[in-house]
C-alpha cells in the first residue's frame, strides 16, 4: 500500500510538478553553478546552474512514459505470440517458443546498445531527434522483453481452452479468434498484469542505463539516466545532483517492484515466491 | 551423468549460437549506413581503393553469402581490425576478456556466499523477522540499479571515506605484495556493486526453493528419523532446493553481463564490457561487432555450463 501512495506520488509529480514549479529546464545561471539545496533551487543546480528540480521533474515525464509505453510494446507483442503459440499446436507453436528462448538468451543490454548506435542516426533523420530516440529506445526495449510474457500467455491458453466453458463456446461455433479475446485471454490476464509492472521497472532501467552510459537522450532531454550520467563526474564537489535523482530512479522502481509483487500475491495465491 | 547427456547439450548449443549469430547479423545488415562510410568520406583514400576494398570485404554480394562469410570469419577469429586502437580486433579482445571473467566470477561467487546462507535461512523461517528483513533488503538491492549503487559507493567510500580508489587502474606501477593488495583494494567496489546486486536476486530464488522442498514428505522422513535440524538442512533440504536455483542463475546471465558492462564503464574497468562503450562513443564498429558476439558466446557458454550442473544435480534429467 505504501509503495502504492509512493508511485501515486511520483507519477502526480511529474505530471503536474512543470505546472506549479515553473523553473524552466535550461535557465542556465553561472553565479548558481552546483549550488546545493536552497530555497531558490529546492534540490540544488547542475554545473551549468540549471534547477534540478525542474529538470527532474520533466525528465520524471520521459522516464516513466519510456516504462509505459516499452510495457505496452512488450505486453502487445507477448500476448500476440502467446496467444497464436498457445492455439496452433504442433510446428508454430514450437517454432514460437524457439523463438522466445533464443531471445531470452540473447545478452540484452550489448544488443540494445548495438541497435541503437547503428539505427541512432536514421530513426532521428525520421522522426527528428527527440522523437526518433523516444520510438528508438521503447521499440528496442519493449522488442527485448515480450518472452515472459509470451510464455506465461501460452502455458494460460493451454491449460483454459481444455476448460468446460471453452468447450461450450466452441460448441456454439464461436471462432479461434472469439475463444481467445472473449474468453480465454480475461481469465488468463492476472500473470500478464504482474509480468507487465515489473517491466515498466525494468524498461525504467534500461533506459536510465542507456542515457547513463551516454548512449540514450541527448543532454537535452534530462531523463533521469541522462542527469546521473551529467552528474558523475562532480560527485566529489556536488554530490547532491546523483543523489536526487538516483533516488528518483530507485524510489519509482522500488515502489513499482512492491506493487507488482503485492499484485502476484493478490492475483495468484498458490504461488509462493 | 552418462556422456550422451553432455553430447546432447553441446549439440543443443550450436542452434542457439547460429541463431544468435543470425540475428547480430541482421541487425547489422539492416542498419542502414556503410561500414566504410568512415573510408569513404576520408580524404587521404582514393576512391579506387575504397572500391577494391569494398569489392575485397564482398560488400556488393547478396545478404547470404555475406552472412556465410562473416560466419566463418566470425568461427576463425578473424574478427576484423580496431579502427580507433589499430590493432586486430581480437588481441584487443583477448587482451581485456580476463578482466571482465574475473571481476563477473568474482562478483558471483560474493553472490552465492551471501544469497545461500541468508536465502536457505529466510526458507526454513517463513515470516519470521529475519525473513521480513532479508526479503525487503533483497528488494531494495535488486531495484537499486547498478549505476547508482556504484555512484553510492564512489561517493562513500572513496570521497568521503577516502578508503578505496576511485578508478582501476591496470598498470599499478608496483610488485608483490602491495601490487596484490592495491589489486584487491580496487576490486572491492566493482565486484561488490555486482555481487550484491546478483545476490539480492538469488536470495529471493533460494528462499521461495526452499519453501517448495521444506514441505516435501522425504523431509519429514528425515526428520523423523531423529536427523538434527542443521543436517537435515544442509544435505537433504539445500541440495534438492539448489536444482532450479541453478536454472534461474544461467537465466541471469544476460543481465549479469549488463551489469558487468555499467559496473565497468563506471570503475573505468579494463575489460570488454568498457571497451564495448568506447567503441560505440568512437564510431569502432568491428569492435562492437566482436565485443557483442562475444557476450553472446559468454552468455550460451554458461547456460551450457548450467545444463550441465543440472544435470549432475539431479540425475533424473540425465537419463530422460
Amino acid at each position: 500500500m505504501a509503495s502504492a501512495v509512493v508511485l501515486l506520488a511520483i507519477v502526480l509529480a511529474v505530471v503536474l510538478g512543470p505546472l506549479v514549479w515553473r523553473v524552466p529546464i535550461n535557465e542556465i545561471d553561472f553565479a548558481a553553478q552546483l549550488a546545493g539545496p536552497s530555497w531558490a533551487h529546492p534540490l540544488g543546480t547542475d554545473d551549468l546552474g540549471q534547477d534540478i528540480l525542474a529538470r527532474l521533474l520533466y525528465g520524471g515525464r520521459i522516464s516513466i512514459a519510456v516504462g509505459l509505453c516499452a510495457m505496452l510494446v512488450a505486453a502487445v507483442v507477448g500476448v500476440l505470440v502467446g496467444a497464436i503459440a498457445g492455439m496452433s499446436r504442433g510446428s508454430v507453436d514450437a517454432a514460437l517458443m524457439w523463438l522466445a528462448d533464443l531471445f531470452l538468451s540473447l545478452p540484452q543490454l550489448p544488443l540494445l546498445l548495438l541497435i541503437i548506435y547503428l539505427f541512432r542516426g536514421a530513426l532521428t533523420s525520421v522522426f527528428g531527434s527527440q522523437g526518433g530516440i523516444f520510438v528508438m529506445v521503447v521499440a528496442v526495449i519493449g522488442g527485448l522483453r515480450w518472452m515472459q510474457v509470451a510464455r506465461l500467455v501460452r502455458a494460460q491458453i493451454l491449460s483454459i481452452r481444455e476448460k468446460e466453458f471453452i468447450e461450450a463456446a466452441r460448441a456454439l461455433g464461436a471462432s479461434k479468434v472469439r475463444q481467445v479475446v472473449r474468453h480465454i485471454l480475461p481469465n488468463a490476464m492476472g500473470p500478464v498484469i504482474v509480468a507487465g509492472t515489473i517491466d515498466v521497472a525494468a524498461a525504467i532501467i534500461a533506459e536510465s542505463t542507456l542515457s547513463f552510459l551516454g548512449l540514450g537522450f541527448p543532454p537535452d532531454i534530462p531523463t533521469w539516466g541522462r542527469v546521473l550520467f551529467d552528474a558523475k563526474d562532480t560527485l566529489d564537489v556536488a554530490p547532491h545532483w546523483a543523489l536526487f535523482s538516483g533516488a528518483a530512479i530507485f524510489l519509482t522502481v522500488l515502489s513499482i517492484n512492491f506493487i507488482g509483487d503485492g499484485l502476484r500475491d493478490a492475483l495468484d495465491p498458490r504461488r509462493v515466491l | 551423468m552418462s556422456r550422451q547427456y553432455l553430447i546432447r547439450r553441446l549439440l543443443i548449443a550450436i542452434p542457439s549460437l547460429l541463431g544468435i549469430s543470425i540475428v547480430l547479423f541482421t541487425v547489422l545488415a539492416l542498419a542502414p549506413g556503410d561500414p566504410f562510410g568512415e573510408l569513404a568520406s576520408n580524404p587521404a583514400i582514393p576512391p579506387e581503393v575504397a572500391a577494391s576494398l569494398r569489392a575485397k570485404f564482398g560488400l556488393d554480394d547478396p545478404v547470404w553469402i555475406r552472412y556465410m562469410h562473416w560466419l566463418v570469419a566470425m568461427v576463425h577469429g578473424d574478427w576484423g581490425f580496431s579502427f580507433a586502437s589499430r590493432i586486430n580486433v581480437d588481441t584487443l579482445i583477448l587482451q581485456r576478456l580476463p578482466t571482465t571473467l574475473i571481476v563477473i566470477g568474482a562478483a558471483q561467487i560474493l553472490a552465492i556466499i551471501v544469497a545461500l546462507p541468508v536465502g536457505v535461512l529466510a526458507g526454513t523461517r517463513p515470516y519470521s523477522i529475519f525473513d521480513q528483513v532479508a526479503n525487503t533488503l533483497a528488494f531494495i538491492g535488486f531495484s537499486l540499479p547498478t549505476f547508482f549503487t556504484g555512484l553510492l559507493l564512489i561517493l562513500i567510500f572513496s570521497v568521503r571515506l577516502d578508503w578505496l580508489p576511485m578508478v582501476y587502474r591496470a598498470d599499478l606501477g608496483s610488485t608483490g605484495w602491495t601490487w596484490f593488495v592495491a589489486e584487491i583494494k580496487q576490486s572491492i567496489m566493482p565486484v561488490a556493486v555486482l555481487g550484491l546486486f546478483q545476490g539480492a536476486s538469488l536470495v529471493r530464488y533460494v528462499r521461495s526453493a526452499v519453501l517448495d522442498v521444506v514441505r516435501l514428505d522425504y523431509v519429514t522422513t528425515a526428520r523423523s528419523k531423529g536427523i538434527g535440524e542443521r543436517k537435515v538442512i544442509t544435505r537433504h533440504v539445500v541440495r534438492t532446493a539448489l536444482i532450479p536455483v541453478v536454472t534461474l542463475v544461467a537465466l541471469q546471465m544476460p543481465v549479469v553481463f549488463g551489469g558487468a558492462i555499467v559496473t565497468e564503464q563506471i570503475f573505468r574497468v579494463p575489460g570488454i564490457g568498457s571497451l564495448l562503450i568506447s567503441a560505440m562513443l568512437s564510431n569502432d564498429t568491428p569492435v562492437v561487432m566482436a565485443v557483442t558476439f562475444v557476450f553472446a558466446c559468454l552468455v550460451v557458454l554458461f547456460n551450457l555450463i548450467a545444463d550441465i550442473l543440472y544435470g549432475w544435480l539431479d540425475p533424473r534429467i540425465a537419463y530422460r
